[in-house]
């Protein structure tokens, strides 16, 4: 997470509004991270953590209730947030890739598989008919569809999930995309299946050198599948850092708390630690750390204001808690 | 001894599948030949995948579904030759609790009415006493006597599974069916959800039959495992078993998925897993996890494995099992 020139991406202080019934809500709250060069961020938090709203706002793809409130997005050196609609269209599909999680809602039931992976040629790259077929094939064999000149004609619902989500992969990798936003990908997939399709994001990765968002509430994939995490909480990254030393080490209580949540196939029948409570109201926000309800450490002083974030020199992550930061008291 | 609570002989479940009006219908085998029994006070879990059969099992636990062959018995009644009646009191025992809260409660109701409905329904309790049985059953899953005067929108996705839970245990049954009850939730809550069962499991002494497709959940819940894979098992053993000595590759390859060790590669080839389940429309020939075995040899593809002992309570459908460990 070191900043270099390599970084892909770098989001500062990003803020995202939007409009609800209950009043407006602050759904990304300052938010800031780095992605290099063939590295993966895994971003993983609860429903409503402000993980997917974070993925539209760096494709400008927010709903007409939401709006970038504040904060910088810059994209190989220049900032999203000035480009027009017209350059930003240039830009998805060419250079920003996006994977959401049910491939069937995101293909079109009424044109084959071969159609809509030549799309994006004719679209982005103005390839000539007769080229785009042959550049169809060959992206389908990328993602490794069998027989991908018979599966040409054939429509979404003849695929099986895995195989539909490949399709859509190879739709968001034909034009070599710098950066690919892979939002829950695998969560409808049965789970022998998921790693499947996470080591196929893994081999393109290492062939092509495109930075990976992976967003997931699966912290077992975040630990085989990425380089850095990042822990959104109520809308705040609470914590990032690389996975080896988060998952490690955890500083955030939440981030702890977490960890010993999730069952795990060990022969040990420990109770597990459930994290009490349940995630805040977006429209009646805690005014202090947004944890402190449900914190086991949370004291006066996490009642009385948002912690400051405490960066760790050496990883380039850091952690954002009163209590258990380096160098609080 | 105690006796087997729910107990399943050599079950079939077929469905006839119509394809286009004009072609005759096919059968889908959804359940072949699984045989179990859950000892009351235990819990026995079934994980498997998209089209392994769990979710159809349970409903024939449930009497919802009738099977094709092969008896199904809960509390020493076969459930498929009941009557009306005989059913209707069955329910008394055996309830569920499903996957989705949200689909699951009626939005329009209020939680009380959503509670004490079987309580209505089988003229357990009725007007002052509904109400406090009510309260105390909220209390019992941690929910505040107050939720009671509230609607399934008011509340998050894991208090509705505890009303839920609520609902199921208010006639005091001696079982509970959970079909995914933790897979729509959040992480953070679905360890309070398995908690709460736990407990409640201690202090009603209910037998459980737990569906999921998530190792970790079940090897945390349950006592036995069966390891489904298109209607059939694969492994069916203790939990410690399970656990420590899982012989069959596709056992193994869904606890590798469950892994988190930090940076181990996602789906290494070599022990990986290739390709999807296939449609139970049309099954493989012999063993039907042959096309996605990393480990298939020729017999495999020709001779569909039955079960073999392997110690006093771990069976194993492989032809190899004796060298995949």
């Amino acid at each position: 997470m070191v900043t270099g020139v390599s970084d892909v991406l770098q989001v500062e202080n990003l803020t995202t509004c939007v409009a609800t019934r209950n009043g407006i809500i602050t759904a990304v709250d300052n938010v800031s991270f780095r992605l290099s060069r063939g590295s993966t961020l895994g971003l993983v938090g609860e429903s409503g953590s402000g993980k997917s709203m974070t993925c539209l706002s760096i494709q400008r793809l927010l709903p007409s209730n939401s709006v970038v409130a504040a904060g910088s997005i810059r994209f190989k050196g220049e900032d999203l947030l000035t480009k027009t609609p017209r350059q930003m269209e240039a830009i998805r599909g060419r250079e920003i890739g996006m994977i959401l999680q049910d491939p069937m809602t995101s293909l079109n039931p009424v044109f084959t598989v071969g159609q809509q992976v030549g799309e994006v040629f004719r679209y982005h790259k103005g390839t000539r008919p007769r080229d785009i077929r042959t550049k169809v094939l060959d992206v389908l064999k990328r993602v490794r569809i069998p027989a991908p000149a018979e599966r040409y004609h054939s429509y979404p619902h003849q695929f099986s999930g895995g195989m539909r989500q490949r399709v859509s992969i190879a739709i968001n990798i034909g034009n070599h995309p710098d950066l690919l936003i892979a939002d829950e990908p695998t969560t409808a997939l049965d789970v022998t299946v998921q790693l499947q399709i996470l080591h196929l994001l893994r081999e393109i990765q290492q062939e092509s050198g495109m930075a990976i968002i992976f967003v997931t509430h699966d912290l077992n994939l975040v630990a085989r599948f990425c380089d850095d995490v990042a822990v959104m909480y109520a809308g705040r990254i609470v914590e990032k850092g690389p996975v080896k030393t988060v998952f490690a080490d955890p500083k955030h209580p939440y981030t702890r708390d977490l960890l010993s949540a999730i069952p795990r196939i060990s022969k040990s029948r420990d109770r597990l630690r459930p994290i009490p409570g349940q995630p805040p109201v977006m429209t009646n926000l805690p005014k202090g750390c947004r944890f402190e309800p449900r914190c086991r450490l949370a004291s006066e002083r996490c009642r009385a204001a948002y912690p400051d974030w405490v960066e760790q020199k050496e990883t380039g992550g850091g952690v954002a808690c009163w209590e258990t930061a380096v160098g609080a008291k | 001894m105690t006796l087997p609570f729910i107990d399943l002989q050599d079950v079939h479940k077929a469905y006839n599948v119509r394809r286009g009006v004009f072609r005759a219908g096919k059968l889908l085998h959804a359940v072949s030949g699984v045989s179990f029994s859950v000892p009351e006070g235990s819990t026995f879990g079934l994980v498997g995948e998209s089209g392994s059969g769990k979710s159809t099992i349970a409903r024939m636990v449930l009497g919802a579904e009738a099977a094709t062959s092969g008896e199904v018995r809960v509390a020493g009644q076969n459930v498929t030759t009941l009557d009306r009646k005989q059913r209707f009191q069955l329910r008394r025992t055996l309830q569920p609790v499903l996957q989705d809260p949200y689909s699951s409660l009626n939005p329009r109701i209020r939680i009380a009415a959503i509670v004490d409905e079987p309580l209505r329904v089988h003229r357990i309790e009725h007007g002052q006493s509904l109400k406090a049985r009510v309260a105390q059953l909220l209390e019992q899953v941690g929910l505040s006597a107050e939720t009671m005067r509230r609607y399934p929108n008011e509340l998050s996705g894991g208090q509705r599974q505890r009303v839920a839970i609520a609902r199921a245990i208010s006639i005091n049954p001696r079982c509970l069916v959970l079909d995914e009850p933790v897979s729509a939730l959040d992480v953070s809550i679905q360890a309070q959800i398995l908690n709460l069962l736990k407990d409640l499991q201690a202090r009603l002494r209910l037998t459980y039959l737990l569906i999921s497709h998530d190792l970790a959940v079940v090897s945390y819940m349950s006592d036995q495992i069966g390891v489904l894979y298109l209607g059939q098992f694969m492994e069916i053993a203790s939990r410690e078993d399970i656990i420590a000595n899982a012989r069959h590759p596709y056992t193994q390859a869904l606890m590798a998925a469950a892994d988190s060790t930090i940076g181990e590669e996602v789906g290494r080839v070599g022990n990986a897993v290739q390709g999807e389940i296939p449609s139970p429309l049309s099954p493989p020939s012999g063993c039907p996890f042959h096309p996605r075995c990393p480990m298939a040899e020729a017999r495999c593809r020709q001779e569909k494995p039955a079960l073999r002992a392997f110690g006093p309570s771990h069976q194993v459908a492989c032809h190899l099992a004796e060298s995949t460990r």
